[in-house]
């Protein structure tokens, strides 16, 4: 449980790692689409990867393969932030886990 | 079985089990009907998410929509599930914390305002009445052309059996059934998919194949690039659509937009607590992710297989290309829809595929004796639509891709008509009418609103206005410029106030009507448009359609310098600010 800081310090204190982690992964969603994807397409699509050019693979798969691993780092880091500030919640009957970890599969 | 039959069976399964959810799942009280009980599970809420999110356009037209764009048409992939990100990050845990109902209502107690919540009222409606329209289209027009039935039936079939499980079930309903709606759409998806990723370049999985090598050795999309430029069509993969700044801005639109859809984001209330909303929005991009990284593997195949069909051998010589007689059956078919056309120009009985548009080329067409491109209609809808013909997949496959799309377009439009009823029935009637309303007397409102909305739906799609094919301009547009802004200014900001909020989505809202109305027309009414759709006249070279990411920005700048020349908010706003930051109690 949290210690004795006023419930308001630990609303602000929260709030500040809270917005670390956002602007850490936000930089991370504009690298992966704008920046691969649109504004450096042409030096990325000189490297291949496969029979893909790379930025012609960012922009088509890879920032989608990234944004979903995206929000699975933000659930993992914000379950930790509750635990860590004491805001996490009760455990619901139905067992609902927040603790898996799954990785994406979309080679269905 | 023939087409027909298995059509007939595949699709009426599928509604029997959307029948069968709704008698199972009736709502009997206001929290079930709007959020389900608030006790979904966060993949099942992902799941049905995605298939909420997924329409007709995702499903049947994306694909296409890439195919004749190429790289260009990455915008709609990125735009299109980068949202999710945002929503992930910025909206869905914290509306959830919040815990009550509706998007407007949100708005109307964070800005301590009725008219914030009436605004937020009516571009809801706007954005989902716009959205709606397109989805009970599309249900006519796939009963017509598969079912043989005709386009009003198809379209008092489908209303029908939304009119079953949404009014009965509610959320509840909706969201059981937007579960098997998304089984049935991501089947009908993947295996056509893998059976012609596994044709052209012998791998499986569409995602590898896509980078995969044809059977001459050389990569799928080398092979697609070079077979296009030989005909004048711009370079598959490096094609971009208007200008990089363009496609910035289209992206980010996209992306706002979609965070801002408040059919969406309803379905982060039904779950039941804030690390599920978060945990759910993942689920939800993992489901949708299966689709968009399969759509650019269909696009580039399919035209791959378009151009190969045509142009048989090689460019120049007369039997290059192929004689009209010879041309398939599924070439045929679609002919008779009107959605594929062709015009025998030079009057040499075969068919001349190529781009007559690029004066770089012209010399060498006249050279070969060719008077123009004499695929005259090549409709990008059909790409889905006819990929498992021009496979030659059984029929059993052509059935699936037809309960498939009406799947995607039923779940959307399901999830659209929630969205409207109940920010009639909650918002303007309980909220703002009649106060004392009780929970009971609500519950019947909400069904009425429901039958409203879906009359109305039906009324747009037997009678579909002009403006249907700029509608995805506006709701995008307008859920970017609105809704999307207010909400995180609601989150991010604890000096945001009730003028601030009201002056920013009035100034979003009318900054991108004004935009997609002057290059598209008033209401869409062809000739009014006083600037005209123009390049010259695009502000930086945005088209209309990527214009919401400007009128986020004009929102945003408008609500701060309001805000910070009016009055402070009230302590109640910045403590419903300080509760909905954190989770827990």
């Amino acid at each position: 449980m949290a210690d004795t800081k006023s419930l308001s310090e630990r609303r602000q204190a929260y709030w500040r790692d809270n917005i670390r982690i956002m602007a850490w992964l936000m930089a991370v969603w504009f690298i992966v689409s704008y920046g691969c994807g649109i504004l450096l397409v042409e030096p990325l699509n000189t490297i291949s990867l496969g029979g893909y050019k790379l930025g012609f693979w960012m922009a088509q798969q890879g920032s989608i393969y990234v944004f979903v691993i995206l929000i699975f780092v933000y659930v993992r880091l914000m379950n930790q932030l509750d635990e860590k500030h004491g805001f996490a919640e009760a455990q619901e009957p139905s067992a609902a886990s927040s603790e898996t970890e799954p990785e994406s599969k979309e080679d269905a | 079985m023939d087409v027909k039959t298995w059509t007939y069976l595949i699709v009426g399964i599928t509604f029997v089990a959307y029948i069968g959810i709704a008698i199972w799942s009736k709502a009997k009280s206001t929290k079930e009907f709007y959020v389900a009980g608030g006790g979904v599970s966060p993949i099942a809420n992902g799941m049905a998410t995605a298939a909420d999110w997924m329409s007709a356009a995702s499903f049947i037209s994306m694909a296409g929509l890439i195919a004749f764009s190429g790289y260009g048409g990455s915008v709609f992939l990125m735009g299109w599930t980068g949202g999710y990100v945002l929503l992930a990050l910025l909206l869905a845990p914290y509306l959830r914390k919040y815990g009550k109902f509706t998007v407007p209502e949100f708005i109307g107690e964070r800005f301590y305002s009725k008219t914030a919540r009436v605004v937020a009222v009516a571009c809801l409606i706007i954005i989902s009445v716009t959205y709606v329209i397109g989805q009970m289209k599309g249900v006519g027009v796939a009963f017509s052309r598969f079912l043989e039935t005709d386009y009003n039936t198809g379209l008092f079939i489908g209303m029908g059996i939304v009119f079953f499980y949404a009014v009965l079930g509610g959320m509840k309903g909706i969201t059981y059934t937007q579960i098997i709606q998304y089984v049935v759409l991501i089947f009908a998806y993947t295996v056509p998919a893998v059976f012609i990723s596994l044709q052209l370049t012998g791998n499986p999985i569409p995602q590898l194949g896509l980078g995969g090598d044809v059977a001459d050795g050389t990569p799928l999309l080398t092979k697609l690039d070079q077979v296009v430029t030989d005909l004048g069509f711009g370079e598959y993969t490096t094609s971009v659509m208007g200008s990089k700044l363009n496609m910035f801005a289209y992206t980010l639109s996209l992306m706002i937009g979609t965070a801002g859809l408040p059919h969406v984001i309803i379905r982060f209330f039904t779950v039941p607590k804030v690390s599920d909303a978060r945990l759910s929005a993942g689920w939800a991009l993992v489901f949708i992710a299966i689709l968009y990284t399969t759509a650019p593997a269909v696009a580039a195949m399919a035209r791959f297989n378009l151009s190969e069909t045509i142009q048989t051998g090689q460019i120049g010589s007369t039997e290059g290309n192929l004689e009209y007689k010879n041309r398939p059956e599924w070439f045929q078919n679609w002919e008779k829809t009107g959605l594929l056309g062709f015009e025998d120009k030079n009057g040499d009985n075969r068919i001349q595929y190529y781009n007559d548009q690029n004066e770089a080329f012209a010399p060498k067409a006249e050279e070969y004796g060719w008077k123009g491109n004499e695929m005259t209609t090549v409709d990008k809808d059909i790409i889905v639509l006819a990929n498992p013909e021009i496979a030659k997949l059984p029929g059993w496959v052509i059935a699936l891709v037809v309960a498939g799309g009406l799947a995607a377009a039923l779940s959307t439009a399901a999830g659209l008509l929630l969205a409207i009823s109940s920010a009639i029935s909650h918002d303007l009637l309980k909220g703002i009418l009649k106060p004392e309303i009780s929970e009971k007397d609500e519950l019947n409102a909400s069904r009425v609103a429901m039958v409203g909305a879906i009359i109305l739906a039906g009324y747009f799609g037997l009678n579909p206005p002009d403006f249907a094919a700029g509608t995805v301009a506006i709701a995008f547009g307008l859920a970017a410029s609105s809704i999307f802004p207010v909400l995180m200014l609601g989150i991010f900001s604890k000096r945001m106030n009730r003028q601030g909020a009201v002056a920013g989505m009035i100034a979003g809202l009318g900054i991108t009507l004004l935009y997609v109305f002057q290059h598209k027309g008033i209401m869409f009414i062809p000739g009014t448009s006083f600037l005209g759709g123009m390049k010259e006249n695009w502000f930086l070279g945005i088209t209309p359609n990527a214009f919401g990411a400007v009128g986020a920005i004009v929102n945003f700048v408008v609500a701060f310098a309001v805000s910070s020349n009016t009055d402070a908010p009230p302590e109640e706003a910045v403590e419903l600010v300080e509760r909905i930051r954190t989770p827990g109690d």
